[in-house]
C-alpha cells in the first residue's frame, strides 16, 4: 500500500519534471516570439514592403530590396545546394557500402557543424577573394554550402528506409541501376527529401554571418548576381547597431518578417509532406 | 555435413548414373523434358555466397510454355537458383558463380550478355509484393517505359493487355491513376505479375508468389499461373507441395544446395526415384 503511493507519487514528479523541461524550452521562444511581434508589427506599413532604403538620416523607406534579396540569395543556394545535396544522398545510399562513402558521410556531419561565420570565410575566399568583389553568388554559395549536408544526410537516411525490394523490383524489370535509384528509390522518398530541403531553406532563410563578407550589402535593388545585394538579416544587423531611432524601428520590423518567411517555409514542409505521402500510401 | 549421402544420389536428367530405388517404378533413363524445346538451361551450376557454397553442380533444363516447379525445404537453394537465372545475384557483394546457365543456348553469364537485356527477358515476381509508390497505371506502364518498349500512344492498350492477363483489369480499370498502394495483398501481387508480363517477357521465375496471401488470393494467383503458360515459361519456387502439384507439369526437388530429383510432376508426386524425395513429400522431413 505504502510503496504503491509512493510509485504513484514518483511517476506524478517524472510527469511534472517533463512539464516543467517543455514550459522552459518554449518560454524563451514565447518570449522572443511576442516581443519580436510587438515591436515589429508596430512599425510595419505598407512602406516598408514596398520602399527602397532612405539615405541616412531620413526617415521612412522600406526593405524591399532586402526582402527580394533574402529570396534570391535563397534561390541561389537552391540551385546549387538541393542537386548536389540530394544526388550525393543518394550516392551514400545506394552505392555508399565502402570506406569512400563512409569519408564522405563524416565530412558531412562535419560540415553541418561548422560555424556559419568559417563557411562565409570559405565562400569569401573562394568567390570574393579572386574577383575582388562582393556578389550575390557568394552569398548563395556560402548559404548552399550550409544545405548541402543537411540535405545530404535526409536524403541517404530517407532513402535507406525505403524497402530494398523496390529496387530489386525495378532491376528485374530491366532498370539499370542508376535508373532504378531515380525512378523508384528516390520518388519513394520523396516526401522526406522535400521536409529535408525546406527544413535546410528554413535554417539558411535566418543566417547572417555568412553573408557578412560575401553578399554583403545594398542598398539598391540588384538582381545582378555578380554584385552585393541586399538580404534581410544583413540590413536588420546594420539597422540594428546603427544610432538611429527610425532605423531600430525597421529593424524589429525586418525581424517579424524574417520570422514569418521562416514559418511559411515551416509549414510549407509540412502541408508538401503530407500532400506527397497520401499520393503515396493508398 | 551429409555430403555424400546427397551427392550419391543422381537425377534422371543424369542418364548415365541414374540410381532408381529399389520398387520404383521403371527408370527409363531420359531427361524427364526429351523431346520439348528448352529455354533455359543451367550446366554444372555453382554458387557461393562468400565462403559458403549454396549450389553444387547443378544441371537442369527449363522446357518453354511450361511450368517447372522448384521444391524443398528453406534453405535449400532454390531461391538461390532461381535467382541465377536472371542474375539477380549479382547485386550482392561477394558472390561466386561457376558453370553456366543457358537462354536459348546463349551464356546469361557470358561477356556478350546485357544484364539489362537479360532481365527483360527474364522477368521476376518477388515473394513479396512489391509494387512501386506509383500509380497502379505507371507500374505497369514502368517497364515499357525504361526499356523504351512502345511508343507514348500506344502504352494504355499495352498496359491494359497486361492487366487483362493478370486477371486485374477488371478490379482496378476505374482507378488506374489511384496509388497501387491501396491495393490489398492479392491484387497487389497480380500487379506484379501485370507489370512483369507487360515486358513480354521469355520466362518469367516466380519466387514462392504465394506465399503472403490468402487461399483465395493464392488460388487466383494459381489460376492465373495456368493461363499465362500458354505465352511463357514459367518457373515457380514454392513451399506447398499441393501447389506445385496444381500448377507444375515439372518439378525439381532441391536439397542442401543440390539438385536431388527433377521429373514430370505427377511422376514425382505419386512414384518419387528417390528415398528422400518420398519422404519430403509425405512430410516426413523438412
Amino acid at each position: 500500500m505504502n510503496r504503491t503511493r509512493r510509485r504513484k507519487a514518483l511517476s506524478g514528479l517524472v510527469v511534472l519534471l517533463c512539464g516543467a523541461a517543455v514550459v522552459t524550452a518554449l518560454v524563451p521562444l514565447f518570449f522572443v516570439f511576442v516581443y519580436v511581434l510587438q515591436k515589429g508589427f508596430s512599425s510595419l506599413n505598407w512602406d516598408f514592403f514596398t520602399k527602397m532604403p532612405k539615405p541616412v538620416g531620413e526617415s521612412g523607406g522600406g526593405m524591399a530590396n532586402a526582402m527580394l534579396g533574402t529570396l534570391y540569395l535563397i534561390a541561389i543556394a537552391a540551385l546549387i545546394a538541393v542537386p548536389v545535396g540530394v544526388i550525393a544522398g543518394v550516392y551514400l545510399s545506394e552505392y555508399g557500402k565502402k570506406s569512400f562513402a563512409s569519408l564522405v558521410r563524416f565530412t558531412a556531419d562535419v560540415l553541418n557543424g561548422v560555424p556559419s561565420i568559417v563557411i562565409g570565410i570559405f565562400a569569401y575566399g573562394l568567390a570574393v577573394l579572386p574577383v575582388k568583389h562582393f556578389s550575390a553568388l557568394a552569398g548563395g554559395l556560402a548559404l548552399g554550402f550550409m544545405m548541402i549536408p543537411i540535405i545530404t544526410r535526409t536524403t541517404e537516411e530517407l532513402l535507406n528506409l525505403v524497402p530494398g525490394t523496390l529496387r530489386e523490383g525495378a532491376l528485374a524489370l530491366g532498370a539499370t541501376r542508376a535508373r532504378a535509384s531515380f525512378s523508384v528509390m528516390v520518388p519513394a522518398a520523396l516526401p522526406g527529401i522535400m521536409t529535408g530541403i525546406l527544413v535546410a531553406l528554413a535554417r539558411i532563410a535566418g543566417e547572417t554571418a555568412p553573408l557578412l563578407f560575401t553578399a554583403f550589402n545594398n542598398r539598391y535593388f540588384s538582381t545582378n548576381p555578380f554584385q552585393p545585394i541586399s538580404s534581410l538579416t544583413v540590413q536588420i544587423y546594420t539597422y540594428a547597431v546603427s544610432p538611429y531611432d527610425d532605423w531600430h524601428r525597421q529593424a524589429w520590423a525586418g525581424a517579424l518578417v524574417l520570422v514569418a518567411m521562416i514559418f511559411v517555409f515551416s509549414v510549407l514542409a509540412r502541408v508538401v509532406t503530407r500532400r506527397l505521402e497520401r499520393m503515396h500510401r493508398t | 555435413m551429409s555430403d555424400t549421402v546427397v551427392s550419391d544420389m543422381q537425377i534422371p536428367t543424369d542418364a548415365a548414373g541414374a540410381a532408381p530405388r529399389p520398387g520404383s517404378g521403371p527408370s527409363t533413363g531420359a531427361p524427364p523434358t526429351a523431346g520439348r524445346t528448352v529455354r533455359m538451361e543451367s550446366k554444372k551450376l555453382n554458387f557461393s555466397y562468400g565462403p559458403k557454397q549454396a549450389l553444387w553442380d547443378i544441371s537442369l533444363q527449363i522446357p518453354e510454355k511450361t511450368v517447372t516447379a522448384f521444391i524443398g525445404p528453406s534453405g535449400c537453394g532454390k531461391s538461390t537458383y532461381l535467382r541465377c537465372l536472371n542474375r539477380m545475384n549479382d547485386i550482392i557483394p561477394d558472390t561466386r558463380v561457376e558453370g553456366d546457365v543457358l537462354l536459348d543456348g546463349r551464356d546469361v553469364y557470358g561477356a556478350g550478355m546485357d544484364i539489362v537485356d537479360l532481365r527483360r527477358r527474364v522477368g521476376m515476381v518477388f515473394q513479396k509484393s512489391n509494387p512501386f509508390p506509383k500509380s497502379i497505371f505507371e507500374n505497369v506502364a514502368y517497364g515499357l517505359k525504361i526499356n523504351g518498349l512502345c511508343a507514348r500512344s500506344e502504352m494504355p492498350e499495352r498496359v491494359e493487355r497486361a492487366l487483362r492477363r493478370a486477371a486485374l483489369w477488371d478490379e482496378v480499370k476505374d482507378r488506374l491513376d489511384t496509388s497501387a498502394m491501396g491495393l490489398s495483398g492479392g491484387q497487389q501481387q497480380r500487379l506484379c505479375i501485370a507489370r512483369a508480363v507487360a515486358v513480354e517477357p521469355e520466362v518469367l521465375l516466380m519466387d514462392e508468389p504465394c506465399s503472403a496471401l490468402d487461399p483465395i488470393a493464392t488460388s487466383k494467383v494459381e489460376e492465373l499461373i495456368y493461363e499465362l503458360k500458354r505465352d511463357f515459361t514459367i518457373v515457380i519456387v514454392t513451399h506447398n507441395m499441393q501447389q506445385a502439384a496444381r500448377v507444375s507439369e515439372f518439378t525439381a526437388f532441391f536439397m542442401l544446395g543440390r539438385l536431388v530429383e527433377h521429373d514430370r510432376t505427377e511422376k514425382l508426386f505419386t512414384n518419387p526415384g528417390q528415398k528422400i524425395t518420398e519422404d519430403y513429400i509425405t512430410g516426413r522431413f523438412g
